[in-house]
């Protein structure tokens, strides 16, 4: 069997056990969606008050938050087993099991769980950026789709990449560290806002290090028309590059794993 | 014989020191958790900076605004956003049965515990924020971003009052969490249903005050307003001391109404108590 058809096995798995708990599934759901819309509600409350941010109006920062929003909804969905890696795998020792079998870790971990639930956050994304594309009035030529698809796959590379990093960090500190909370959510808070906000040396960091200005700002501002520079449309390959080297990291880690032996 | 000894000695030595890395990760999660406080604390500064920048006529100042996000990083774990884990446990196993055998008042029981847990956090999370934001900040020569020191004495002593009532206040929300909880037999839809409402409406995610005009007579007079913007408002300056003492009249108002409420839905759903068994 190829990777990519067990990968298909797993995920089927995967749904069929979350489809069992029907109520839970939809109540969580609706959970992660009311817990999420807040932001967006603190973003309309800002612009209801103070009618223009940098020159962005609200629909244009409604779409910004939109990419954000769902590129990590569905990279958070597929990461799940990164995600636990450190109570799941490290902590009980299962990680020897993962890698006594004749499969990659990564396509493992990656189909330990496709996690339904994150259509809450999912949809809220959606909503604002559907509120976004209306407000602002983008034209959705064929192009603009593709650069902001583009936009939300270099997304998706992006937070899979941190949630892989936080996970590398479990074999030396055996637990989860919520400290990749920080670049996720805290990423989430940052990117949905215009880079023009920040502070030049924190502009830098969300470009250069933790390119979430990358995967949103730069690939939004080209839909909205507001640079007419090309290659910014390009700007979200900079996610698959800290992807590669978040898999890099994460190679590292495993040649260093010992198991904790329960 | 002394082989003996420190083989026999070898798994204490094993716990300790395993029980010693435990307790470091916590050290570490507090550590993490303090850092993400201060990444949060830093967007929201830079966010309301720029706005601030592009039109005049807020009903509060930027270093207003900006003390506001201080304190909300300082004391967010005050913030009644779910009841109490052990509550929950309880109500899951059937354990909760055995919480009226007990010769105390269950409500005052479990209302004591949701005071402590709503004090003992923030004094450890407080300090450290309050230094970085205040201390800190002004030393590197980010004073602008900085939090800056009560309004005035008045203001002081009006402030340390309300975060009194912050408390009674923040426990109330927690106890009635609990009673709805063990009607629903589960903490998930109570949780669901109460987090975001508190944190949007005790100030948490935007200053209430930057709230849109025609919305403020409503945010003003609801319950959550008493868990974070009333105490912050008095810090800042943003209430005068005559609207001072009226919001501090709110608040009460509003622990006893949640208290009687509390003590209601607990009495009801004692009544009539269902247990989970296994």
């Amino acid at each position: 069997m190829n990777a990519l058809r067990l990968y298909g096995r797993y995920i089927a798995t995967s749904i069929r056990s979350q489809r069992q708990y029907p109520a839970s599934l939809i109540t969580t759901s609706i959970g992660a969606f009311a817990a999420t819309i807040t932001d967006f509600v603190g973003i309309w409350a800002l612009f209801a008050r103070f009618r223009r941010l940098e020159g962005w109006a609200f629909g244009e920062v409604a779409l910004l938050y939109g990419v954000v929003s769902v590129s990590f909804a569905l990279a958070d969905s597929l990461t799940r087993g990164f995600d636990v890696f450190g109570e799941q795998f490290v902590k009980t020792g299962d990680f020897d099991r993962v890698l006594v079998r004749p499969r990659s870790a990564v396509l493992q971990l990656l189909g330990y769980e496709l996690r339904l639930t994150r259509i809450g956050r999912l949809a809220q994304g959606a909503f604002a950026w559907g509120v976004g594309a209306h407000l602002s009035g983008v034209e959705w030529s064929p192009a603009s789709w593709a650069v902001l698809a583009f936009a939300v796959a270099g997304g998706i590379a992006l937070f899979s990449g941190i949630l892989m990093v936080q996970a590398t960090l479990a074999f030396w500190t055996v637990e989860s560290l919520e400290v990749a909370n920080t670049l996720t959510y805290g990423g989430i808070e940052a990117g949905q806002y215009p880079l023009d906000v920040y502070a030049r040396w924190f502009r830098n960091f969300l470009v250069f290090v933790v390119p979430i200005g990358c995967i949103s700002y730069f690939p939004v501002s080209v839909v909205l028309g507001r640079v007419n520079a090309l290659p910014y449309a390009f700007a979200p390959a900079f996610g698959f590059v800290f992807l590669g080297i978040a898999l890099r990291i994460w190679t590292f880690g495993v040649r260093h794993y010992t198991s904790t032996g329960s | 014989m002394s082989g003996r000894g420190s083989h026999a000695l070898t798994p204490y030595v094993a716990v300790v020191r395993a029980r010693f890395g435990v307790l470091l990760q916590y050290r570490a999660a507090a550590i993490a958790g303090f850092v993400t406080q201060c990444w949060w604390g830093g967007i929201k500064v830079m966010v309301l900076t720029a706005f601030f920048a592009a039109s005049a006529g807020a009903p509060m100042t930027l270093p207003q605004a900006i003390d506001y996000v201080w304190l909300g990083q300082a004391l967010f774990t005050m913030l009644p956003w779910s009841g109490d884990p052990d509550v929950a446990r309880m109500v899951r196993t059937g354990d909760v049965a055995y919480e009226r055998l007990r010769p105390l008042d269950t409500y005052a029981f479990w209302y004591s515990r949701a005071v402590a847990r709503r004090t003992a956090n923030p004094a450890l999370r407080a300090l450290p924020m309050l230094l970085t934001a205040g201390v800190l900040l002004r030393v590197v020569g980010w004073s602008a971003y900085a939090l800056r020191a009560p309004a005035g004495v008045a203001a002081s002593l009006l402030f340390v009052a309300s975060i009194a009532l912050v408390i009674a206040l923040s426990a109330a929300v927690s106890a009635l969490i609990d009673a709805l909880t063990v009607a629903t037999l589960s903490d998930r839809g109570v949780t669901v249903l109460v987090s975001p409402l508190v944190i949007v409406l005790s100030g948490s995610l935007v200053p209430l005050p930057l709230f849109p005009d025609w919305l403020q007579p409503i945010l003003r007079n609801q319950p959550f307003a008493g868990l974070m913007d009333t105490p912050f408002r008095i810090y800042t300056g943003n209430l005068a001391a005559g609207g001072a003492v009226f919001a501090l009249a709110r608040q009460a108002i509003w622990v006893v109404v949640l208290v009687l409420l509390g003590r209601v839905v607990m009495a009801r759903v004692m009544s009539r108590l269902q247990t989970q068994g296994g």
